[in-house]
């Protein structure tokens, strides 16, 4: 494990503007990510969280600075880094089953038509969605969808599992079921998760580190935080433990004293 | 709820008869047109005004004399084949190009213009010009409702195309589609809805312009029938007609629009 796993060097993402100077939204990133880690990225809304994941997805370049996972630089996205987009964006017109199908059809063509079909249910039942398995996403809830794009990422067997706000739009009480489905997915099989939240509860209870961004523009890290509670954890119990107070109260301070936006 | 039935069916009654005392007025008034009743015995048969014996053209509209003389069913039948080969041949042309203009920029750049200059003119502009290149009554009629039709085929499919949201586009690049299982597996279904909204919108003027269209070009349809029977003085067969077409271009809208929505997965769709 003391191999690089996933490393982001010198990191910087500008946007064009017409007839201005480029808008600089992150610059100078550096970050170490281990294998089987589970990093959050935490900062005021638009200070290019999703950029900056946007950038290890591959789904938009960085402007400057390298990306490499095992080693090799990132080359656009690929399905070695899943993505749980936040408003879970199934394909509407295939059945819960066929989104998770498509997904594994075209990761792994060379799994015959009973592995395939095993492989699915796996991924349906680890979320436990069994029962819904040939609903119409139109027909489930948030929550619901939500644990299908969580297996649908994770049917690729992917090397890391990105997720930009997953949980954002959601009600807090299905936040906290899918929070506790994410812990037990995670204690039964080992992932690289980088998830991006601007819930504090919800970072400190999730990661083992915690990433505090700075606000843009020019946004960076601006501190790290280590999260040194045992697994699994416990919602209510940690309400109390010291560790977790510490934790929380080390976010909070760095966004609302050292970071404060006003506008929020 | 059975209240809401009742009216359903009751008001377009009094509808009916209110429309049948203003023909019945009008009937009154000019000279030679042909009064409700005698409309009805020249449809289904039986002794008319003037104490004569007549067959109804719908009593028997399957009738052959020749090759020029047929009966009302095979007039539709051959304005329906026509319609169907125009609006078949403006789906195969239309449905690509439109994708083309959805996912290119460029290619939306190039044409816009002109689908925006031709689409308002009246397919039957086209038809002299037409009837010229082909010197044939069948394809002169075809073509004309292919032009018809393919404008709105082609501005629903593009619009289609941007419809599909930057979040499946994601998808696809996540799982590294390729442009062709892009196309086939998140473009098309999306667009689907789009392209059957335009081939019903198509459907439905195609029906409007092979009438005039027919009148035109002579030879056989429901269209030449109509400003036959005027040519023959037969007025009564022309609001006979003028209702035939009414009736069928209603049931092909019933018919798209089931279809349509058969393959629009925001309406039930799934099978
Ligand atoms: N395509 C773009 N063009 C210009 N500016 C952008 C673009 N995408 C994001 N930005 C800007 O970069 C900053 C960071 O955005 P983002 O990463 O979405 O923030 P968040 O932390 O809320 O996810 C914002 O100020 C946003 O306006
Ligand atoms: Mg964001």
């Amino acid at each position: 494990m003391s191999e690089k796993f996933l490393s982001l060097e010198n990191i910087e993402k500008r946007f064009p503007i017409p007839g201005k100077d480029d808008y600089v939204a992150v610059t100078d990133v550096n970050l170490e990510i281990k294998e089987n880690e589970i990093i959050s990225i935490i900062g005021h809304s638009g200070c290019g969280k999703s950029t900056l994941l946007n950038m290890i997805s591959g789904l938009d370049a960085q402007t400057s600075g390298s990306i490499k996972l095992q080693e090799n630089e990132i080359q656009g996205p690929g399905p070695d880094r899943a993505v749980v987009f936040q408003n879970h964006s199934l394909l509407p017109w295939l059945s819960v089953y066929e989104n998770i199908e498509m997904a594994v059809k075209k990761v792994m063509p060379e799994l015959d038509a009973a592995e395939l079909r095993q492989r699915v249910e796996t991924y349906i039942s680890m979320v436990n969605l069994d029962h819904a398995k040939d609903k119409a996403p139109g027909e489930i809830s948030g929550g619901m969808k939500q644990r299908v794009g969580i297996a649908r990422a994770l049917s690729i067997t992917p090397k890391v599992l990105l997720m930009d706000e997953p949980f954002g739009a959601l009600d807090s009480l299905t936040r906290a079921n899918l929070q506790e489905h994410l812990m037990r997915i995670q204690q039964k099989v080992k992932n690289t998760v980088i998830i991006i939240t601007h819930d504090i509860d919800e970072a400190v209870l999730l990661s083992d580190r915690v990433i505090m961004m700075t606000n843009g523009p020019d946004a960076t890290i601006g501190e790290i935080l280590e999260v040194n509670l045992d697994r699994p954890r416990n919602r209510v119990e940690l309400q109390h433990d010291p560790e977790y107070i510490r934790c929380r109260e080390a976010i909070l301070s760095f966004l609302y004293e050292k970071f404060a936006k006003d506008d929020e | 709820m059975n209240k809401e039935l009742l009216k359903k069916i009751f008001l377009p009654f009094i509808v009916l008869v209110l429309v049948i005392q203003v023909w019945t007025g009008i009937a009154s008034i000019v000279e030679d047109f042909p009064t409700p009743s005698d409309t009805y015995v020249a449809a289904f048969g039986g002794i008319n005004a003037d104490g004569d014996e007549i067959i109804g053209v719908l009593e028997d509209p399957f009738y052959i004399e020749n090759q020029d003389v047929k009966g009302l069913f095979w007039q539709i039948m051959e304005s329906l084949k026509r319609v169907f080969a125009g609006f078949s041949l403006a789906i195969l042309v239309g449905v690509p190009f439109g994708l083309m203009l959805g996912m290119s920029k460029s290619a939306q750049y190039a044409f816009d213009p002109f689908i925006q200059i031709f689409k308002p003119i009246s397919p039957l502009a086209w038809l002299p010009l037409l009837l010229f290149i082909f010197q044939d009554i069948n394809m002169t009629a075809i073509s004309t409702i292919f032009i018809t039709s393919i404008w709105p085929i082609i501005i629903n499919t593009a619009l289609g195309v941007k419809s599909v949201s930057e979040d499946y586009m994601n998808v696809a690049k996540v799982l590294r589609f390729t442009a062709f299982e892009k196309i086939v597996q998140i473009i098309l279904p999306v667009s689907v809805p789009y392209i059957f909204t335009g081939m019903r919108l198509s459907l439905g003027i195609a029906w409007l312009v092979i009438v005039a269209a027919e009148m035109l070009t002579g030879g056989i349809g429901i269209g030449f029938w109509i400003w036959d029977e005027y040519n023959n003085l037969n007025y009564h067969n022309i609001i006979i007609g003028i209702i035939v077409v009414g009736l069928v271009g209603y049931l092909l809208d019933l018919i798209m629009g089931k279809i349509s929505d058969y393959f629009d997965y925001t309406k039930k769709g799934r099978a």
